[in-house]
Formats: structure tokens, sequence, C-alpha cells
């Protein structure tokens, strides 16, 4: 170790460098990531200190404290038995799962493609496939309404080609979400999928393709268990945030169709219920993100003792 | 080797970029048309672009969301950086663990509910200390800072984790202090990175809607918001224009980038065959003394 001057007394109080380092962006996420949580399960649950934001509708409900309470368990008991919210969770992990199943489809092979590709072109592919990435996700939505509207380029087209008489209905239903969802977190699914294939042993292919296995198969037996991890990251980066989506649905989906991105949104913009949207989001986290957590709580831990992962 | 099928692999490639730009190029192709009906041809006309540079409204909100996006950007490459290089380089210590989940957990954690939470902690800190004073810009880009410093840090990570770190050990042994060495050695080595991570993190924030609506306040509409109550109505042409604007700004960033970073390895590839070249001279002319 090479030798270090004492440091000079007007630093001495700070911690020393390496904890002082780490301490950034671990007081920064503490604060605007963790923290928010608890405030967010203190507000769907009781507190009564949070009864006195100078909101409107944190007033009415902050009268008294016995009343509070009430209010408050009432907002988890609401959620229960309102079959709204129900539904919308249902409907909401359905359309996920599908889309999920749907960018699977979509993305294996073109990742599959990318990662056999020579190295040049392979670089131009997975440039083509984050490029729309980098342009608007809200304008990329707003494209396909111009396509999928009743007197939109499809129906235009299928019209032209004499495939069709009658515009199909397809804005404003569950095919035009499942379409926005795919079309949004292809890349995420991609990227994934593409990083486990690019590593992959081929020598392995050729062993099998040597032993007489036929090349379907070869794929069946090796090829798509060791991609195992890219699968699931993938699934994973497109079905979390697919389920809490709330631009798609409002700007392709039918208006009638309740996911509870929506539903929160709703609550907490039109009812300016924040209690309610408070519940709901901590029941969404629950659904959701603490399966993902133990997920990858459990993988940090096995990184950290140096297992394979 | 074994290549199986190549019609398919070729197929699914072409039937997935078609499937990812066939909605970027109708855009832009329909911000040149004549007709207010956005999907119906018209005639070639460039009016759309002029209505869109006399809305006030729209040139105000972009100018806004290009503040936030610079802003947010800058701070959340410095934290981004901070927390890759602490993943990365630190070893293990006392709660890694949870400093890593935090980092990649903004990834995936829907919007709604990051919106939700952050907007219940300003209202929350304006209680008990009185700031933030209501909800505007700072609010914003605090929000926006916490999203994107997450992708931040994995691209900060993997470049370190993919860099040789015997350049960094080589200055350490030769006494250059923990400071010194990432000042000098890594912070320019992994600067491609960090740019690219800056890039992100300005179109993410530039992009965003749904953190945003919930943590603005009155008066400080981005672009996103103003776009979205705009869509909502329907299509409308000068959006057409404001995204082939986007495209274009992007495909010609993207390009410029990809050139540089050619001429960089270029570059990289020719200093190590001088170098190379170089040290074949130095042993030919010790050979012939």
């Amino acid at each position: 170790m090479s030798y270090q001057p004492p440091r000079p007394w007007w630093l001495r109080w700070l911690p020393a460098g390496r904890t002082g380092v780490i301490a950034i962006p671990y007081l920064w996420l503490m604060l605007f990531f963790l923290i928010p949580f608890v405030i967010v399960l203190k507000i769907a649950f009781s507190d009564s200190r949070i009864g006195m934001p100078p909101y409107e509708p944190l007033l009415q409900w902050a009268g008294a404290q016995v009343v509070q309470i009430k209010l408050n368990l009432a907002n988890f008991a609401f959620l229960v038995e309102d079959s709204l919210y129900w539904k919308a969770y249902l409907t909401s992990i359905w359309v996920a799962f599908v889309s999920t199943v749907f960018c699977l489809l979509i993305g294996y092979p073109m990742a599959y493609a990318i990662a056999r590709a020579s190295q040049t072109r392979r670089n131009v592919l997975l440039l083509l496939v984050i490029l729309p990435f980098w342009t608007s996700f809200l304008l990329r939505v707003y494209a396909w309404i111009g396509l999928l509207k009743n007197n939109g380029l499809i129906n235009n087209t299928l019209i032209a080609l004499g495939v069709i008489d009658e515009p199909i209905q397809m804005l404003q239903t569950d095919f035009a979400v499942y379409i926005g969802i795919v079309y949004s977190y292809l890349p995420f699914m991609i990227l994934p999928l593409y990083s486990t294939l690019e590593k992959m042993d081929l020598t392995l292919l050729e062993a099998a393709a040597d032993l007489g296995s036929r090349p379907w198969k070869a794929f069946l037996q090796i090829t798509l268990p060791l991609s195992r991890d890219g699968i699931i990251a993938g699934c994973m980066l497109v079905f979390i945030p697919a389920v809490g989506e709330f631009v798609i649905p409002s700007l392709l989906g039918d208006p009638g169709m309740l996911m509870i991105g929506k539903v929160l949104w709703t609550e907490f913009f039109n009812n300016r219920s924040w209690p309610v949207a408070s519940a709901v989001a901590i029941a969404l986290l629950l659904v959701l993100v603490i399966p993902f957590m133990v997920y990858e709580w459990g993988r940090l831990r096995r990184e950290a003792a140096g297992e394979p992962v | 080797m074994n290549q199986t099928r190549p019609w398919f692999r070729i197929g699914s490639l072409i039937v997935g970029l078609a499937f990812l730009y066939i909605p970027i190029v109708s855009l832009v192709v329909f911000s040149f048309n004549k007709s207010r009906l956005v999907t119906v041809w018209g005639g070639f006309s460039t009016k759309w672009y002029g209505e869109l540079m006399r809305n006030d409204q729209i040139l105000n909100a972009a100018w806004l969301s290009l503040k936030i996006g610079a802003l947010s950007a800058t701070l959340a490459v410095v934290l981004g950086t901070i927390a890759g290089l602490v993943l990365a380089r630190f070893g293990p210590f006392k709660g890694r663990t949870l400093l890593s989940g935090m980092t990649t957990a903004p990834l995936v954690m829907p919007e709604v509910i990051t919106g939700l939470s952050l907007l219940l902690l300003f209202v929350t800190m304006e209680q008990l200390i009185g700031w933030p004073a209501g909800r505007g810009m700072t609010t914003i880009v605090i929000a926006h800072i916490t999203l994107t410093m997450a992708y931040v840090t994995v691209i900060v990570q993997s470049r370190l984790a993919s860099m040789d770190d015997s350049l960094e050990e080589a200055a350490q042994d030769l006494g250059a202090r923990p400071a010194k060495v990432f000042f000098v050695i890594t912070l320019p080595i992994i600067l491609p990175a960090l740019l690219s991570g800056w890039l992100l993190a300005f179109t993410l924030s530039l992009d965003d809607l749904v953190i945003t609506s919930f943590v603005a306040g009155p008066g400080s509409s981005t672009l996103p918001m103003v776009v979205f109550s705009k869509v909502r109505l329907g299509v409308s042409p000068d959006i057409n224009a404001l995204a082939t604007i986007f495209v274009t700004i992007v495909s010609i960033g993207v390009a410029v980038a990809g050139y540089l970073m050619a001429r960089q390895q270029r570059l990289r590839e020719s200093d190590v065959q001088m170098a190379l070249a170089a040290n074949q001279e130095l042993v030919e002319n010790l050979k012939r003394t």
C-alpha cells in the first residue's frame, strides 16, 4: 500500500473516502426510492400525522382521528369488496401475460438470428433493434392509432386490396393493447435473450450434430435450456412494467377496459382519492414486485457468495 | 458450422424489423401530408411543421422538457457512475445487495407506483421541512434522476466489469491514490459509456409521461404531457411533424455516435499497431547493436 498523508483537519469529520463514496448513491436511493414506499404504505393504512397536508382530498379525509383510522382500513376492504379492482388486477395480469408470450415468440427468433449473424452485421442489427427505443415511446404508441383506426392505414390497405369490404374495428380493442405492449417492450425482450445466446458455446451444437442429433432437437435440448436466464430476464422486463401500464391502454384500448395502472391513475387524478390510490399501489406491489424482489435477492446473494448464478 | 434453416432466421428478422419500423415510417410519411386526415394521402406539404412552430404551448413545453432532460441526465450520470463504480469495484460491503436491488428495481417498477410514491414523499417532505415548496421543475428533475440513474448504473457497471483493470492496478502500484486512479485512468476509459448513459438518460427524461404527471405542479407541463392531452383527442398531423423531428434528431445522433465510436476503434487499433511497430523497431535496433 502506498503512503497516504494524514487528512486535513477540515475533512476529518467526514466518513473515510470509501464509505463516503458508497454513501452518496445509497442515501439518494434511500431517500427517493425506498422511503417513498414506506410513505405510500402509511397513507394506505393509517397515520394521524399524514392527515394534514394542505390538499383538499386529504383535508376532508383528516376529520377526526377515529374516523380517519376507520376510513383508512376501509381502503383495503374497499379494494377487496369492490369487484372492479379484482377485475382490473386480473385483466392486467392476463393482458401482460399474453403480451409477454407474444414478445417471447417474436423476440426469441430475432435474438437468435442476431446472435448467429456475422460480427459486423450483428452490431448493425442490434442498433436497429435499439433505435426505436430511443425515439419517444409516447409517439410510437401514437403511431399505432394512425395504423389501427377504422380509416387507418391497415384498414385502408386491406380494403384497397379487396380483402375486406368494411373496416375491422381494431383500435379500442384488447388486440390493440396487445400490439401496443408487444411493440413497445420488444427490445427489452430481445436484448437479454441476445446477450445469453451470444455467450453460448457453439461447439455444444456441433457435438450434438456429430452425435447425430437433429437440429431441431439440438435446439430444444441445448440452446433453449442454456438461454433460460435470458428468457427469465426478458419476461420479467416485459411482464412487470406491462401490468402497471397506463399509456398504452388509455390510448389504444377500449375506454371501458380496466387495467390497474389506469385505475390507479383515475383514483388519483380524477377521484382525487390518494388513500385508495395508495392501497391500489401497495396491492400491486405485493402481487408483482415482491416475487421479483425475492428472485433478485436470491440471485444477488448467490452472486455475492460466488456461486454460479 | 451447424447453421439451421437460414431462411427462418432471416425471415424472422425481416418480419420483426418491419414490425418495429412500419409505424415509425408511417409517422414520418404522413407528417408531410396536406390533408388533416392523418391517414389519407392528400398531397405533399410541410404546413404542419409551420403550424408546430407557431404552437406556443408545444414550444414552451419542449423548452421545459429540454432543460429538465439536460439537468437530470447530467446529475443522473454523476450519481449513476458513482453507484456503478461502487458496485463493480468496491468488492463486498455491508448492504451491497440492498444497493444493487435499489439500483435495478426502478428499471422494472411500474411507473404509476414510482410516480405516486415520489409525489407522496414530496408532499410529506414539504409538510415536515418546507422543501420542496410546491411542485414543478425541481421535483420533476429529482424524479427523473432517480429513474434514469438506474440505467446509467447498469451501463457503467457492465462497462467496468468488461474493462481490463490491470491499468488501474498498475497506477495504484505506482502510488496513485484511489481518487487519482479514478479521474486519470478509469474515467477517460469509460467516457464513451458515460456519454451513451447521458444520452439514454436524456431521452428517457424527455419521454417520460407517467412519473412526470404525478410530480409536476400546475404550470409545469412537459412535452409528453402536452402531447398526451392532444393525442387523447385523436390524431393530429402536427404531432406527426413533431415525431419526425424526434426521429431525425435521434437518427443523426446515433449515426454520429456510431461514426465516432468506429473512428475511435480504428485509432485505438492503429495505436496498437504503431506500438507494435515501434517495439519491432526497438528489437531490430537492439539486435543490430
